[in-house]
């Protein structure tokens, strides 16, 4: 009889633990995306050419000499406003301070070409030159970017992977893969990169369309020397609006609904 | 009992389902073609006046554009321009509202549209950059210039395009500079020419009664120093390109090589025979004060600066073959960077500073490749006969360099060819001119 009661002490306390455990997660509501907002930057309107235009013809007035006649005017300020970008090229701190103090207003017009901002290297740091170093200071040039590479890295291994076996068997995985694989063009243009990797969060429909998604990391398009990120998780959604419907189980909608696609153009420029 | 298990199973079931949460799939393959690009042609407003070229009418100008754009893109290597046979909507129409259908069905996924109106001397080029797929606008501009520039913009938009879909600045409205040959091997007449990158708008610079060598773009703007000889001694000239003053830089003793700006434009850099020996010196164009730079018993020639001005590369037989030296730009801190069998020589830092561009003689072959700074990552780009001086596109994507041909048994075939080649080794490129040519240097962008 004390034993019944001590075994069933221990069960009940067991139990207790366990509900406590699992209650959070009961509790826990659906994991809910938050809708992409579609940001369309049109930069030739009626409304937007008009002051750009009249500025620009009260400047073309004021221009009476022949050779000036010929340049080229851009209606559009961002062009000549914008600070130089230097694709693939991975500015030092030092580099940044120093381009923003140089940044002068440009023309498109060769014949008014001003200083351009200076051109720096991966060599331009503090510390006295050594070749044997030049490695180690390409790293370090990295540093600016690194920290949120790093980040981006830890929330990929960090995130819990499910298992396919879980929400969908290998045949079906090599199916999806297949199916995107034939749908994503990447832009030959990309620079030798250490990641050049796209996440996309989507939320799919029954029937396999894609309802919402949300390119992850998007806060990394906007860095200097990250231009081409932005190409490249553009060719990943172009991806996916040109394969949907993916091909998803016909069943266990509740474990597939949400899926992630890791595009990973690594392997493929880097050979 | 019975029950207690089962609200244990019930439990770990709880736990298991949680992790359903989110499927991750890794997508490590996808095609490398070249975008499918659609450019259609530009819609010409009515009552445009007409625009000439070579003394005749061009029929349809905004056509004409888009096959500029077309070449342009199709030479990249990048893009995919897709036939205007199949287009199914018209310009005028696909400007203002392209039915996304109509060009999803011939598979484009990027759009070009835009609109051309010339007026009394005016000339207004739109354009529209579109997602095929997204169905939604990329970029739009607008350019107004003199219709004798209409070349001239759609390297312009190509440009733009080509920054837009690959996240680097273009390189379209560039200019090359070479030395023009005509006239048999053992009697070469060399001329300056210019051309744009695609190969027109030629214009020779010199006469041709004086030997040009080595023609160089300063960085900075459309200055240009080259090397001629007169009456047989060497000289360094200063051409500014846009007013056509040339001015003599300075006479040198011996040979003298391939002169070359700095990164500012306030110096060149070049190297000279000074008392039998050949050493890397620059000269202050404005005070005109030649400093010596390399003091080695050696041959040290082919300076080039990177893009940051503190570093020289050069090529030096100091190890008993000719290979590449890196060196702070005073001088110090000299240090081999080549060791592959063969000659490494003509080393051109890249503008993006990332990459040194090189010819390399092994068995009779010439190569021409990149490597890091350091000297790591060496890959060799193209193989040929002969083959020699690189020169950097302004992105620092793609190399100019020329070829020459062997000549045969009657001393015949020979010639010198201007071929460009992208960092992927891959598209290889012959860059069409009315002559021969050689020593080619690529502009920096007309439009900043």
């Amino acid at each position: 009889m004390n034993k019944s009661i001590f075994l069933s002490l221990i069960f009940h306390s067991l139990m207790i633990i366990l509900t406590a455990l699992s209650l959070p997660f009961m509790m826990r509501s659906p994991i809910d995306l938050p809708p992409i907002l579609t940001v369309d930057l049109i930069q030739i309107t009626d409304k937007t050419t008009i002051p750009y235009a009249a500025k620009a013809t009260e400047v073309l007035e004021k221009i009476k000499k022949k050779e000036e006649e010929k340049r080229i005017v851009s209606q559009q300020a961002p062009p000549s406003e914008k600070k130089k970008e230097k694709p693939d090229r991975i500015p030092l701190p030092d580099d940044l301070n120093k381009e923003k103090k140089q940044i002068v207003k440009k023309k498109q017009n060769p014949e008014e070409i001003k200083d351009e901002i200076r051109q720096a290297s991966e060599f331009e740091k503090k510390e006295l030159f050594d070749p044997n170093q030049i490695a180690a200071l390409i790293d370090k040039s990295k540093e600016e970017t690194s920290e949120i590479l790093k980040k981006n890295k830890k929330l990929t291994q960090s995130s819990v992977k499910t298992s396919f076996s879980n929400a969908l068997t290998l045949s079906q995985e090599d199916a999806l893969k297949a199916q995107i694989f034939g749908c994503w063009s990447l832009p030959l243009g990309l620079p030798y990169h250490d990641n050049l990797m796209v996440r996309i969060k989507l939320r799919l429909k029954p029937d396999g369309t894609v309802s919402r998604s949300e390119v992850l990391d998007h806060a990394r398009m906007n860095l200097p020397g990250q231009g081409f990120y932005k190409v490249l998780a553009e060719s990943a959604l172009r991806a996916i609006r040109i394969c949907q419907p993916l091909r998803v189980p016909p069943t266990g909608y509740e474990k597939w609904k949400d899926l992630q696609l890791n595009f990973d153009a690594n392997e493929m420029i880097k050979g | 009992m019975k029950k207690l298990i089962l609200i244990f199973i019930f439990n770990l079931f709880i736990f298991n389902n949680t992790s359903f949460a989110l499927v991750e799939v890794d997508i490590t393959r996808g095609n490398l073609n070249p975008l499918p690009i659609a450019v259609s042609p530009l819609y010409v407003e009515p009552g445009s006046k007409e625009i000439k070229k070579d003394g005749k009418i061009i029929q349809n100008i905004g056509e004409e554009i888009s096959k500029i754009i077309e070449i342009n893109f199709r030479r990249s290597g990048l893009f995919n321009p897709l036939k205007k046979e199949s287009f199914v909507q018209n310009p005028d129409i696909a400007h203002i509202k392209p039915r996304f259908e109509d060009w999803r069905l011939i598979k484009a996924q990027a759009l070009v549209t835009g609109k051309v109106a010339i007026t009394e001397d005016k000339l207004r080029i739109e354009f529209r950059l579109w997602d095929v797929v997204a169905a939604k606008e990329m970029n739009a501009l607008a350019f107004s210039t003199t219709p004798d520039n209409w070349r001239r913009v759609a390297h312009i938009i190509s440009d733009k395009i080509y920054q837009r879909l690959t996240g680097e600045k273009g390189y379209f409205d560039t200019r090359i500079i070479y030395v023009s040959e005509t006239g048999k091997k053992t009697q070469r007449y060399k001329k300056l020419a210019i051309m744009d990158q695609d190969g027109a708008n030629v214009k020779y610079l010199t006469l041709g009664n004086e030997l040009v060598l080595t023609p160089r773009f300063s960085p900075k703007n459309q200055l240009v120093t080259y090397l001629s000889y007169f009456r047989n001694l060497p000289r360094v000239y200063l051409l500014d390109i846009e007013t056509g003053v040339q001015e003599v830089v300075g006479d040198f003793p011996g040979m003298t090589f391939a002169p070359r700006f700095s990164p500012d434009g306030k110096k060149i850099i070049m190297s000279f025979a000074k008392d039998g020996n050949s050493e890397i010196y620059t000269m202050d164009l404005n005070s005109r004060v030649v400093e010596k730079i390399t003091d080695h018993t050696s041959i040290d020639t082919s300076p080039s600066y990177s893009p940051d001005g503190k570093y020289i590369c050069f090529n030096s037989d100091r190890s008993g073959l000719q290979q590449i030296y890196v060196m702070r730009s005073d001088g110090s801190n000299v240090k081999r960077i080549t060791f592959g069998k063969g000659l490494y020589g003509t080393p051109v830092w890249s503008p993006r500073g990332d990459l040194i561009a090189f010819t390399r003689v092994h068995k009779g072959k010439f190569y021409i490749g990149v490597m890091r700074p350091d000297g790591s990552g060496e890959r060799l780009l193209t193989e040929n006969f002969y083959q020699e001086a690189p020169s950097w596109s302004p992105n620092g994507r793609v190399l100019i360099f020329y070829r020459e041909t062997k000549t045969d048994s009657k001393g015949e075939g020979f010639s010198t060819k201007l071929w460009s080649i992208d960092l992927t080794g891959y598209n290889e490129r012959l860059i069409e001119t009315e002559t021969d040519g050689s020593d080619p240097s690529w502009s920096s962008l007309l439009s900043k």
